[in-house]
């Protein structure tokens, strides 16, 4: 029972404080409340019994994807909420595609079973510690998705020197 | 499943951010019944040494603060995977040195085409 009532506070708490997010007109109020956005994601993380993806969560996104959100709405030097027609004038549009999203979820919530139990039980993660079982199926049965992140991370590194470089040097 | 399982070794944790929280909005409450309420002009401008603040606060940055912020980022992911690593390095052995050090490489590469396209140097 208390287990429900924690996810129900954080899935209430996710919601509101999503549409919080992109209702605010102050970019960095955004921002501000997207910090307790994630650490709630990572609260979430925790009832999952992934240890280490509430640790990640706290680190990469509430530490860095942040900051970099941050940077974005300095660099771009938004007072107030931009207000493009060409991107809030098709609201019609925009309600019949979040209508038809619904029905696709509700839909196939009503098919949707639980699939059976995989070997990775709490209880064995419980002994082994998250990050021990993570750890031993990314580096051995994962290995080639571990490796193409690394060339993702490239991508990122290159692509932002790339795109930000070329305006330092005219 | 969501719902089925409670982390109770963090219950330390939870109790810490119950009590801060109760702390940081428990003294803004007292402070507003209890203080006198006088604001004028000079009072309520923001403070900057003493001087009349002058422009908008918000100027924009220089992007190669982006730059920086997206380094750090890419870096940031890169010593998360290092982490589980450590951790079962003795487990697999030799075998998991090689992936993290081909890892390393890839990213070192990356490391280099900053370093060479100066995105670490200031001016």
């Amino acid at each position: 029972m208390i287990q429900q009532l924690f996810f129900i506070y954080f899935a209430f708490a996710i919601t509101g404080l999503s549409l919080l997010v992109v209702t605010r007109k102050n970019p960095v109020h955004s921002v501000l409340w997207m910090l307790l956005l994630f650490f709630h994601i990572a609260s979430l993380y925790l009832f999952l019994n992934a240890e280490f993806m509430a640790a990640i969560q706290v680190i990469v996104y509430a530490g860095g994807i942040l900051v970099l959100f941050l940077f974005v709405v300095l660099l771009m030097n938004i007072r107030e909420e931009l207000r493009i027609g060409k991107y809030i004038g098709a609201g019609p549009t925009g309600f019949t595609f979040a209508a038809a999203l619904l029905v696709v979820v509700f839909m196939s919530l009503r098919s949707f079973v639980a699939a059976p139990p995989g070997i990775y039980s709490i209880d064995l993660i419980k002994k082994e510690t998250h990050t021990m079982v993570l750890g031993k199926l990314m580096y051995t049965e994962f290995l080639y998705p571990f490796e193409i992140t690394s060339l993702i991370l490239l991508v990122a590194i290159i692509g932002a020197i790339v795109l930000a470089k070329r305006r330092l040097k005219t | 499943m969501p719902g089925t399982y409670i982390p109770s070794e963090y219950l330390p944790v939870l109790i810490f951010i119950i009590i801060a929280t109760a702390f940081g909005f428990g003294a803004l409450i007292i402070g507003t019944v209890f203080r006198l309420k006088k604001p004028y002009y000079e009072k309520l401008l923001p403070y900057e040494s003493g001087i009349d603040p002058k422009g908008e606060p918000r100027t924009r940055f220089a992007v190669r603060f982006y730059i920086i912020a997206m380094l750090f980022v890419v870096f940031d992911v890169e010593a998360i995977f290092i982490y589980p690593w450590a951790i079962v390095f003795d487990k697999i052995g030799i075998f998991a040195f090689i992936e993290m050090v081909l890892f390393i490489v890839i990213l070192l590469v990356g490391y280099i085409y900053a370093w060479k396209k100066e995105a670490f140097q200031w001016d």
